[in-house]
């Protein structure tokens, strides 16, 4: 039990042989299949079933930030269970945060753009068909106007990150020990028992 | 017979074996390992004869075999690509053999019904219509209509085989951990830093020794990389949302923030310990002070102000002065102008290029002199290119480097003077692209001309009246 959780803590550090994922090799050579976890049984649409280790996905098209599946360990301890729910909050803050950012941006420059098109009386698109674009000076208006208007949100986003970040570290680092220690001793108990 | 170095040939040839492959698929799997590799060789093949429409009928994904090819027209190149993103970053993020990478291709195309593996936006994006291969409509209009539901259902589930290829196991491959830790800890970058300390070491004015000389590399080599990871493992969210910088490590989830931060660790404690116990606690200080300011002033400044360009500035100053007190032990003028030479070359690199930059800038809330104050950072960037020629006009007056220093520099100088103008007048991509890529090779060239023009100790030691003179000629003919 102890060597499960230890291993589902040592997730990040987990010193396996060099095997690669089936899907990245294209090649289901035989031997390398058996060797490694089984496909992902049952699953949600483009979402793996986590059966001992994490799964990290393709970044999402608004946020750009990567989904995480996190594995649950039937030991969960207290400690384990902290760290997962605060990855988990922090990656749905996180994506939050990110989408509304890329939408204003976005949203922001369109509206600019048309708006300064408007005012030199050009039309949105030019004879070809394509998107006019603006030089780099009239967009850096643009790019100023929205560091500024959002600028406190930035910062206070900035430090909540930080805050959040320090502290997966450090309970991640808990974690890691915790379980180390507890793999030790048992490694320890085991070869008294042995001896006897 | 594979090996033929004609590489269409080859192609043609492959796929001719290929439809025998297909029939004895069993006993020939060893030559289907060197197609495959042959086709690694050169993805470009792929282009010759994939146009040829009568061939395409003959690619086949066997799902259950070994040769687990899966062929695709190359899309035509005016086509917007909805899941651009996804497809972008999985060719990068996955290290498939070069045939592979062409399964991502989001082909909106309905005529790909040969090809099992095609994950099919043609059904649900309907604005891809506007980009079709002409030329491979005409081919395949009569082979769609007869196989519609056959590719749904195909389509459907190809996608998402191709999406969960996509999902990587969060476990770390310790075959991918060298080139992780190199990302990490940015080894290009860091191989400039150690570059310029070394030029620092080197011109100060005392034996050169070869010792201190490589623990004070590696110390300085070590302590950027702790600089540098922990400035990506600040960065995770912003780093993703950036096109330069979303494939780090730490975004892809190849390494935890644990692991980072405890490789930082590993490298700074005896990066530092080094520099202060093997050298002298003057450069073990300046290491230390230099991992701060980059980590904990730079960083962050960042997204506050834009004076973390002059931060990062004097962040890049301090190895050389780094390296001539490892020498020397002490702080002279002679460092703070090695000092001053890195300092005024920052901002025309950065500058420039920060200016081709300033969209991503911006939507990830950096505050960068480019995006917020653009009449400043060109006005900035010529200001410091012509500083250079002015500190290298000191460089003789401090004893550092001999006259002939800067007329040797002048050419280089000016060079980077006037490409900092044409900057400040133009302001476009072109010259801050050629500005920024003139830096590169500009900074070698300047420590590289003071090195050879650096200032004999012979003549240092008789100008300091340290050695009495020989008494056959006059002290001035030495100086010749």
């Amino acid at each position: 039990m102890a060597s499960r959780s230890a291993a589902a803590a040592f997730s990040p550090f987990a010193l396996s042989a060099a095997r690669r994922l089936v899907g990245l090799n294209m090649r289901k050579c035989s031997s390398k299949l058996a060797t490694q976890q089984p496909p992902k049984p049952k699953r949600s649409p483009f979402r793996p079933e986590a059966v001992t280790h994490d799964w990290i996905g393709p970044p999402n098209p608004l946020s750009n930030l990567r989904p995480v599946v996190y594995f649950v360990p039937e030991d969960e301890s207290e400690l384990q269970r902290r760290l997962r729910r605060l990855r988990q909050e922090t990656e749905d803050w996180n994506h939050e945060f990110w989408t509304q950012q890329n939408i204003s941006f976005n949203k922001g420059k369109d509206s600019f753009i048309s708006s300064q098109l408007s005012e030199k009386g050009l039309s949105l698109r030019d004879e070809n068909g394509r998107r006019r674009t603006l030089g780099s000076e009239d967009m850096a208006v643009f790019y100023k106007s929205f560091l500024d208007t959002n600028r406190t949100r930035h910062s206070d986003y900035n430090k909540e990150w930080y805050r959040r970040n320090f502290l997966i570290t450090l309970l991640m680092g808990r974690v890691a020990l915790k379980a180390s220690w507890r793999s030790i001793t048992e490694r320890c108990r085991k070869t008294r028992a042995d001896d006897k | 017979m594979y090996k033929t170095p004609c590489s269409r040939l080859s192609g043609l040839i492959g796929v001719s074996v290929k439809q025998k492959l297909v029939q004895n698929v069993p006993e020939c799997k060893q030559t289907a390992r060197s197609l495959i590799q042959l086709h690694k060789r050169d993805p470009s093949n792929w282009l010759t004869y994939q146009h040829l429409n009568f061939l395409k009928r003959q690619y086949v994904a066997k799902n259950s075999s070994e040769l687990h090819q899966r062929a695709v027209p190359k899309p035509a190149p005016t086509q917007t690509i909805v899941d651009e993103r996804d497809v972008g970053v999985e060719r990068r993020v996955q290290r498939i053999p070069a045939i592979a990478p062409v399964v991502a291709d989001t082909v909106p195309q309905s005529e790909d019904i040969t090809s099992q593996a095609r994950p099919a936006i043609s059904p649900s994006e309907p604005d891809t219509d506007d980009a079709p291969a002409q030329k491979d409509s005409a081919s395949s209009g009569s082979a769609t209509s007869g196989e519609p539901p056959h590719i749904h259902v195909e389509t459907d589930e190809a996608k998402e085989a191709r999406l969960d290829r996509q999902w990587k196991l969060l476990k770390v491959d310790v075959a991918e951990l060298p080139d992780v830790y190199a990302k990490l800890a940015k080894i290009k970058l860091t191989a400039l830093v150690v570059t310029s300390a070394a030029a620092g070491f080197a011109m100060a004015p005392v034996p050169f020794d070869p010792l201190i000389f490589f623990v004070a590399s590696l110390g300085t080599c070590l302590a950027s990389c702790t600089a540098n990871s922990i400035n990506q493992y600040f960065e995770v969210p912003f780093d993703s949302n950036m096109n330069r910088t979303k494939n780090r490590p730490l975004v892809r989830g190849q390494i935890s923030p644990l692991h980072a931060v405890s490789f930082a660790l590993a490298c700074g404690v005896p990066g530092i310990a080094l520099l202060s116990l093997a050298v002298n606690p003057l450069t073990g200080f300046l290491g230390a002070l230099n991992i701060f300011l980059y980590t904990c002033c730079y960083t962050p400044l960042k997204r506050l102000s834009i004076a973390n360009t002059w931060v990062g500035a004097v962040v890049g100053a301090i190895p050389p002065v780094m390296g001539w007190t490892a020498a020397t032990g002490c702080l002279e003028p002679g460092a703070l102008l090695m000092g001053g030479f890195l300092y005024c070359w920052q901002f025309p690199h950065f500058n420039a290029l920060s200016w081709n930059l300033r969209e991503d800038y911006s939507r990830g809330g950096y505050r960068m002199m480019s995006v917020t104050h653009p009449g400043m950072c060109k006005r900035v960037a010529l200001r410091h290119s012509l500083g250079l020629v002015g500190l290298a006009a000191l460089a003789p007056a401090l004893d550092v480097t001999t006259w002939t220093f800067p007329v040797v520099s002048l050419p280089i100088n000016l060079y980077i003077s006037y490409l900092a103008f044409r900057f400040y007048r133009r302001g476009d991509r072109d010259s801050a692209r050629k500005l920024f890529f003139c830096s590169l090779w500009h900074l070698p060239m300047l420590l590289l001309l003071a090195l050879t023009c650096k200032k004999p100790r012979r003549e240092q030691e008789l100008e300091a009246g340290l050695v009495a003179p020989p008494t056959a000629s006059p002290p001035l003919a030495l100086q010749s």
